[in-house]
């Protein structure tokens, strides 16, 4: 086992914790350890299946029948492009290449460098403000390919900022 | 032994219901000025909680008494973001657009001074001499507020902003008489679930009430999935009681024990203020063990759903809370009978919910007297697209789509036509220009193709291209089906791939029959109304634009100009 394989486990097994032994928790345990972890790696799937009691393929077809769960870990910064219909109808496919472009990564995918991850979102409901790009959690409206440029500008000022202090 | 329960849950009630008052009228005390910040999710993404920091700033720089309160949603989204505030001396004014350099200036020039900066106004939120009232707006004619009552005018946060404004009145009314009487009273007001399907609450409740079976369970449907739909999302935002007031009435009417609210995880805002709303009302005694005096016992729980559209169908998101997958069962048994866990289950929307308090405050003769004849109440739409007034209207059930859309909405922006408006997400359809003068209400739409769902409206002007459309909507239910019918899974992956040929021109003249019989199989041969429904998009498009179709297959062309591989693009040498 390596340390890192270890760490994944005591940190699983420190959020199982909260949660009584029922099958009914697996989706809040999931929601758990991925709030945790930023992501569900192998060894905290088993973990969990040997905490609830069932086979670990179950907890993998959870894990991939639902959106939200992530099987690769995160960058710094989280990237949601919405693609509801009416971000689709206002050109959210086209922010969506922006970001793959400007980031050089697709889909689902994190950046080298683990800065940045790309997903998208089915509706974040905030469809009057369309396009959408849900930024680290902030839902951002009117995103269009150039506000893309800003919005990767203002996170390298701030880590140029950040670099400058720790000096 | 009855009057002694009657007597305990009016006293307690009463309790609870002074200290509110006392509070809200501390606030509203007729001699400091209130501001109202709207910072519901769409008021965040255009900077609300920026302008609600700027305002609270120069308030304490000033050294005001003026508190900052956060509100939920007007239904003014276009706006956002939104200020309300209301001096003494002045009727409470509206400001839309604001931002931080505004929201200092409306400080120092209106609250201190008092110029109440009228080239910012939006409205005034209640008629008077001085300032033109959103009570005036033309849409104000056909808006009903009843489920909204509260949205944006009251702390979401603070259970006491609620129970000032007649909050869980119902609940005590309702835990005074028998369970018959208030399944009755719901049953005769006609109230049909807000989620698309329809069905009568009252019936559904009656079911499970009479149904054997401990523990039942109560569940609020909050797993807004449909993409253009935000109107769960917002009430959950703004007035959370409501839902669960509603919930805990619904339990009663049941003889449930437990209920379980599902909340989108997309949605974090709105689990936020359910988890804080569900919190003050257990510490008043509102949730839990003996509710009120009244021997009544009921616990709520916050489910948060993971991000799978096929969830919002009733038997899948019961799948969900048991841990699986989400797929759908066969139905019947109903989860009325037989629900979650096989006990007898209560689904209800979240806008059926919120429906019934006033149900039981007014009467049923009031709710029946809103809507039509087989349709009682009010609609709650989300508004988007192309459309100037984007946002959230409530209606009385029975009004046109045409003036939803351009007599509310005030029609699309920028002088351009109107095409098309898609309704009720990937299960509804595209509705033309034509058809714009149908009621809405749960079964005429369904005539004309579409369905009302559960309320979002996306407007699509000249410039949105139908087989587009279709094919993101395809899109959307192809990768959101749960594998479990055939036809489901592998039909509608077919007629994506024939829609993709057509928009990347690849099209041939026999995809069009092709994709009409694909359609016709996925709603035969599909367990849940996901696959029912999923062909809606394509087969209303087919009916209605058709020509759209075939400028892509024939001429190689599209006419919105928004299919990128049918663009070619020239250089004129004389410019």
């Amino acid at each position: 086992m390596t340390v890192e394989e270890a760490d994944v486990r005591k940190e699983t097994n420190r959020a199982l914790k909260r949660f009584g032994r029922k099958k009914d928790n697996l989706i809040p345990i999931l929601q758990g350890v991925q709030g945790k972890l930023g992501y569900l790696p192998e060894e905290a799937m088993s973990e969990i299946a040997g905490y609830l009691g069932i086979s670990e393929i179950e907890v993998y077809s959870v894990v991939t029948f639902y959106n939200q769960f992530r099987l690769n870990p995160p960058g710094r910064h989280s990237i949601r492009v919405c693609l509801g219909t009416a971000c689709h109808m206002k050109g959210g496919y086209i922010t969506m290449d922006a970001w793959k472009r400007r980031l050089g990564i697709d889909v689902r995918e994190t950046t080298p460098d683990r800065e940045f991850d790309l997903d998208s979102v089915a509706c974040v409901g905030c469809c009057v403000m369309a396009p959408v790009t849900v930024v680290d959690g902030k839902p951002e409206g009117n995103v269009e390919p150039t506000r893309v440029d800003g919005i990767l500008l203002n996170f390298e000022l701030e880590r140029e900022k950040e670099a400058k202090e720790s000096k | 032994m009855k009057e002694a329960k009657s007597n305990a849950v009016n006293s307690t009630f009463q309790e609870i219901k002074d200290h509110a008052l006392a509070g809200w009228q501390e606030l509203w005390d007729g001699k400091k000025p209130v501001i109202m910040v709207g910072a519901a999710t769409c008021g965040r993404a255009a900077g609300a909680l920026e302008v609600e920091e700027a305002l609270r700033e120069e308030v304490k720089k000033r050294g005001l008494d003026c508190p900052v309160i956060e509100v939920g949603c007007m239904g003014h989204c276009y706006a956002e973001p939104l200020v309300i505030i209301s001096k003494p001396g002045y009727p409470s004014i509206c400001y839309g657009l604001v931002n931080p350099v505004i929201a200092e200036k409306l400080v120092r020039d209106f609250i201190i001074g008092d110029d109440p900066c009228l080239e910012f106004v939006l409205g005034a939120t209640e008629k008077n001499d001085l300032i033109p009232s959103l009570l005036d707006f033309p849409r104000a004619e056909y808006e009903t507020k009843v489920i909204l009552e509260n949205c944006g005018r009251i702390d979401p946060e603070q259970i006491d902003h609620y129970i000032a404004n007649g909050g869980y009145t119902a609940l005590a009314k309702a835990l005074q008489v028998e369970p018959a009487v208030v399944i009755e009273e719901v049953k005769k007001s006609g109230l049909r679930g807000r989620g698309g399907a329809g069905f009568p609450t009252g019936s559904k409740w009656e079911t499970c009430r009479n149904a054997s079976g401990r523990p039942k369970y109560v569940i609020c449907n909050g797993d807004e999935g449909d993409p253009g739909a935000f109107m769960d999302r917002d009430i959950l935002e703004s007035d959370p009681h409501s839902v669960l007031e509603g919930m805990i009435i619904a339990g009663y009417a049941t003889g449930a024990r437990y209920g379980y609210i599902y909340v989108r995880a997309e949605y974090p805002l709105a689990v936020h203020r359910v988890q804080v709303a569900l919190n003050q009302a257990k510490k008043q005694h509102l949730i839990g063990r003996d509710i009120l005096g009244s021997g009544y016992s009921f616990d709520i729980r916050l489910f948060q759903g993971s991000g799978a559209f096929v969830c919002g169908e009733e038997s899948a998101l019961i799948a969900s809370l048991e841990g699986e997958p989400g797929m759908p069962r066969h139905r019947p048994p109903f989860p009325a009978t037989s629900g979650l866990h096989g006990k007898p289950t209560v689904i209800n929307n979240v806008k059926t919910l919120a429906a019934v308090r006033h149900i039981l405050n007014k009467g049923w003769e009031w709710f029946s007297g809103i809507g039509t004849e087989k349709s009682k109440g009010t609609a709650v739409f989300a508004l988007a697209g192309e459309v100037v007034n984007t946002g959230l209207v409530e209606v009385p059930m029975g009004t046109t789509l045409r003036q939803v859309i351009f007599d509310v909405g005030s029609g699309v922006p920028g002088g351009r036509r109107f095409k098309a408006v898609q309704v009720g997400g990937p299960s509804g359809g595209c509705l033309p220009e034509s058809v714009l003068d149908l009621p809405i209400d749960f079964d005429s739409l369904k005539d004309a193709g579409a369905m009302m769902g559960s309320g979002g409206m996306v407007v699509l002007s000249e410039d949105g291209c139908m087989v587009e459309i279709a094919r993101y909507l395809q899109e959307f239910t192809q990768r959101e089906s749960c594998g479990k019918c055939t036809f489901c899974r592998l039909g509608t992956k077919q007629m994506l791939e024939i829609l993709d040929r057509i928009t990347r021109g690849e099209g041939e003249p026999e995809d069009l029959e092709m994709l009409s019989s694909l359609a016709e199989d996925v709603k035969a041969g599909s367990l849940c109304n996901l696959g029912k429904t999923a062909p809606n998009p394509v087969l209303t498009t087919l009916r209605y634009f058709r020509d759209e179709y075939e400028a892509h297959i024939k001429e190689k062309r599209c006419p919105a100009l928004m299919c990128r591989e049918l663009i070619a693009f020239y250089i004129l040498p004389d410019r």
